[in-house]
């Protein structure tokens, strides 16, 4: 496939990862938050290419786990009634709600469909205009503009039976409410090369400056993650080495451009506003999360079904949280690989498979299994 | 988050005022929304994610970037000639 | 009555029409003059049996030696996808089974539960499918039943067949004979059949030029059990159907108790079957196959059982991919380009796409 096998080349990787170990002076600790980046380091070995020069820190960066429980729950009432068809993207059909999953919906005789486009699910309403179609708009920046191009498609074609689930998440607060906690060892960010597609660069420029902490926005194959980590470790080196203050980098410059996509932008700004989300496992992040806006309120699923009041409890013995925030490692988890499986997860990092839970289980080490 | 993958324009035209396009992954053929990219063109490549293409794909930017890697790998065989004066760091 | 083999399936029309109707109804399953006039004018020809008396059971005359019997039932949806239908399937997934334990199939029985409302058409385009593949790979159809339930409880059609057959004298062939040092063979491009059955799948559907690769593989077994002097240095098998090349090596690796190793960079993967994987976000290793297999084969003797399956189209492509080792009982690790490891899983249902 053009533009994506010359980027997991071997013989190239190894030459990146003599680089960076040729430089890093120390163990360096990074983070990515993208859960697309953490299934590509974790699939492909770079953590273990790495070892010892970089750790990572997984961060909240999927955004099927950290849709907040109360959400999961919301969907799950909708999906259930009896004149609705729910759509959504396959890997929200496992995250467990506080009793149940997606899956035991269609099980019990609820119409929830996979789609790969949220413009399917337009496809569905139109074709079935007796009943309701709703589809859960989860992600973040990166999925945001589809989602939001289903409501305007929507409304051009005049549905009046289709609408959005909004439980969108925003990568940038993420990033400050991590670097402000006091027990933060992050060192240096990779950034998500496809959110920044969408919204160019210019949110991280103020992060580099108020944290001093240098970020590199970084594509997905190998040698996207490796360039992306050598940029990093050179930036994290000079830092330490001469004082320099830290910078933002683009290592993804064949899809990332300074300014975005200023139509996909624009469509944001109409469709969405920011919210306070709670995040799954974190808790409350102010503004950090995108709903629909009140002019598109006809759209908007939680009203139309008036779920906005569900609450909810997360179980005490998840520690996704911790793990999201890069405080505890999956396998350091008391219930990782007992109570807590791919087959009865706790909480959605165990579900998804970019959660790092997931991840871990699922790609874990040989080392690691000998002890399991 | 953002599984997305680069694929060619192969044609393009509107749906109930929509612009949609054929992309071609090699082998597979998908319909994506191209809502996003007006001046798109065809024979163009771009960034597929959830049906809806997000960028335009700089081919010079990528064959620069791989002529990087390839320089890199230069770089690593002058330097494993010059043993003992790199200094690498194992764990 | 036209002969097994001698209609063109997409030109099928039924010789006598039955009662007007052009769809299944209730009475089809009752038992009656329907259900009869089922059989006799739409199945029986489709399977090449006219002329047979229509018992309850087929008695068959075998040589002596052990009889490999099994069953299998197919629910695919949709019914008809690039390459072939449900009925291709149902042949030779089942004749697949018995190959897979060094079995020669001789028989096999079909079972139909069909849905009120199924356009005859449909049905008679199937059941020839069926014949003409049982034909093709020297099996017969002998015996069969049909069921109609009521509308909305089977998704069209839902067919089963069971087939047996007899395997010869010394071999011996089964997941629990695989061995440390064993070559690990794939006879070919892996992940065909679920793409093709993806593409038209509503919701996920897309363009490609990727069909079923669905074969029957019994006479890819007969060659390389004639390439060895001994039956006994071929371990095991399995078609990696369900769960893909990952389910069936992990199925073997459990159940002989070896470890595997795979080499990523030589499992041979179709640049459709890699794009469609690559933007739904699958693996190709978990990926359905309906015309493959995969071998444990003693090392001493693995050139020459590859020679044999290369020597015949259905494993024209057929290369080794790993080995079975004695460390990590159970486990499949796979080896990436990159020189580094992961474990290799089985889904725990099936595979999702993702947008993540």
């Amino acid at each position: 496939m053009k533009y994506l096998d010359e980027f997991r080349d071997p013989v190239a990787a190894k030459s990146l990862v003599e680089a960076i170990r040729r430089s890093a002076s120390q163990p360096w600790t990074i983070m990515e938050v993208c859960g697309g980046q953490t299934h590509s380091i974790i699939r492909n070995g770079i953590d273990q290419l790495l070892d010892g020069a970089v750790e990572f820190i997984h961060g909240p960066g999927c955004p099927v786990c950290v849709t907040p429980l109360e959400m999961i729950d919301r969907a799950l009432e909708i999906a259930s009634r009896d004149d609705v068809i729910f759509c959504s993207f396959g890997d929200m059909l496992r995250v467990p709600g506080s009793k149940q999953d997606l899956f035991s919906v269609r099980a019990r005789g609820g119409d929830v469909r996979i789609v790969y486009s949220p413009l399917d699910a337009t496809r569905v309403a139109a074709e079935n205009p007796d009943k309701q179609v709703v589809f859960f708009g989860v992600g973040f920046e990166t999925t945001a503009p589809a989602n939001a191009m289903s409501v305007l498609h929507a409304k051009r074609l005049g549905l009046t039976n289709f609408s959005l689930l909004v439980s969108h998440v925003l990568v940038p607060p993420a990033m400050t409410a991590i670097l402000s906690a006091p027990t933060n060892r992050v060192q240096g960010f990779l950034a998500a090369g496809h959110v920044c597609t969408v919204m160019g660069t210019g949110e991280y420029g103020p992060l580099v400056e108020k944290f001093n902490i240098p970020i590199v926005v970084t594509g997905f194959e190998p040698l996207d993650l490796l360039e992306g980590v050598r940029q990093l470790v050179e930036l994290m080196e000079a830092c330490q080495r001469d004082g320099s203050s830290a910078e933002l980098r683009n290592a993804y410059p064949r899809a990332v451009t300074d300014i975005g996509n200023t139509v996909a932008q624009q469509a944001l700004a109409d469709v969405f506003v920011v919210t306070d989300r709670q995040w799954r496992g974190i808790g409350m992040i102010p503004q950090s999360g995108w709903t629909l806006s009140p002019r598109y309120a006809e759209f908007d699923a939680e009203l139309k079904f008036g779920v906005g009041h569900l609450e909810v409890q997360e179980s005490a013995e998840c520690h996704a949280g911790e793990v999201l925030q890069g405080l505890l490692k999956p396998n350091e988890c008391p219930a990782f690989g007992s109570t807590c499986t791919p087959r009865n997860p706790l909480g959605a990092t165990m579900v998804s498979s970019e959660g790092a839970c997931a991840a871990y289980y699922q790609f874990r080490r040989l080392e690691s299994s000998a002890n399991a | 988050m953002c599984l997305g993958i680069p694929g060619k324009v192969i044609d393009i035209w509107e749906e109930s005022g929509t612009r949609m396009s054929t992309v071609d992954f090699g082998g597979t053929t998908k319909t994506v929304c191209l809502a996003y990219l007006p001046d798109m063109e065809i024979g163009e490549y771009t960034i597929v994610h959830a049906g809806f293409a997000l960028t335009r794909l700089d081919e010079v930017s990528a064959n620069e970037t791989l002529q990087m890697f390839a320089d890199l790998g230069f770089l690593d065989e002058e330097l494993a000639g010059t043993e003992g004066q790199s200094s690498r760091e194992t764990a | 009555m036209p002969e097994a083999g001698q209609v063109d399936p997409s030109n099928w029309v039924c010789p006598l029409p039955l009662r007007e109707t052009k769809r299944i109804v209730m009475g089809h399953g009752g038992g009656g003059i329907l259900s009869e006039e089922l059989i006799e004018n739409l199945f029986l020809p489709a399977f090449g049996s006219a002329g047979g008396v229509s018992r309850d059971s087929a008695v068959l005359t075998v040589l002596g030696g052990r009889i490999a019997l099994t069953t299998d039932s197919y629910v695919v949806n949709p019914l008809f996808f690039p390459g072939g239908n449900i009925g291709d399937l149902a042949v030779n997934g089942t004749i697949n089974d018995l190959a897979c334990s060094g079995a020669q199939p001789l028989a096999l029985t079909a079972g139909f539960i069909i849905e009120e409302g199924l356009e005859l058409d449909v049905l008679g385009n199937i059941a020839q499918t069926m014949g003409k593949a049982a034909s093709d790979a020297g099996v017969a159809i002998v015996t069969g039943d049909t069921k109609v339930v009521g509308k909305g409880s089977a998704d069209g059609l839902f067919i089963n067949t069971a087939g047996f057959g007899v395997v010869p004298e010394g071999v011996r062939i089964g997941p629990e004979r695989a061995r440390p040092g064993d070559h690990i063979i794939v006879s070919g491009n892996i992940g065909e059949h679920g793409v093709a059955i993806m593409s038209v799948r509503e919701g996920i559907d897309f363009g490609t030029t990727m069909t079923t690769d669905s074969a029957p593989l019994h006479r890819l077994v007969a060659a390389m059990l004639a390439a060895v002097d001994d039956p006994n240095v071929i371990h095991a098998l399995r078609d990696p159907t369900r769960g893909g090349l990952v389910a069936a090596t992990v199925e073997i690796a459990r159940t002989s108790g070896v470890g595997v190793e795979l080499d990523e960079a030589k499992v041979p993967i179709p640049e459709s079957v890699a794009s469609a994987c690559g933007f739904l976000g699958l693996d190709p290793l978990q990926v359905a196959n309906e015309g493959k297999l995969v071998a444990f084969v003693d090392p001493a003797h693995s050139e020459a059982v590859l020679a044999a399956m290369q020597a015949r189209p259905e494993g024209a492509g057929a290369v080794i991919i790993g080995r079975a080792v004695e460390e990590h009982p159970g486990m499949v690790v796979a080896r990436t380009p990159f020189g580094t490891t992961r474990v290799v899983e089985r889904e725990l249902g099936e595979q999702l796409p993702r947008i993540c």
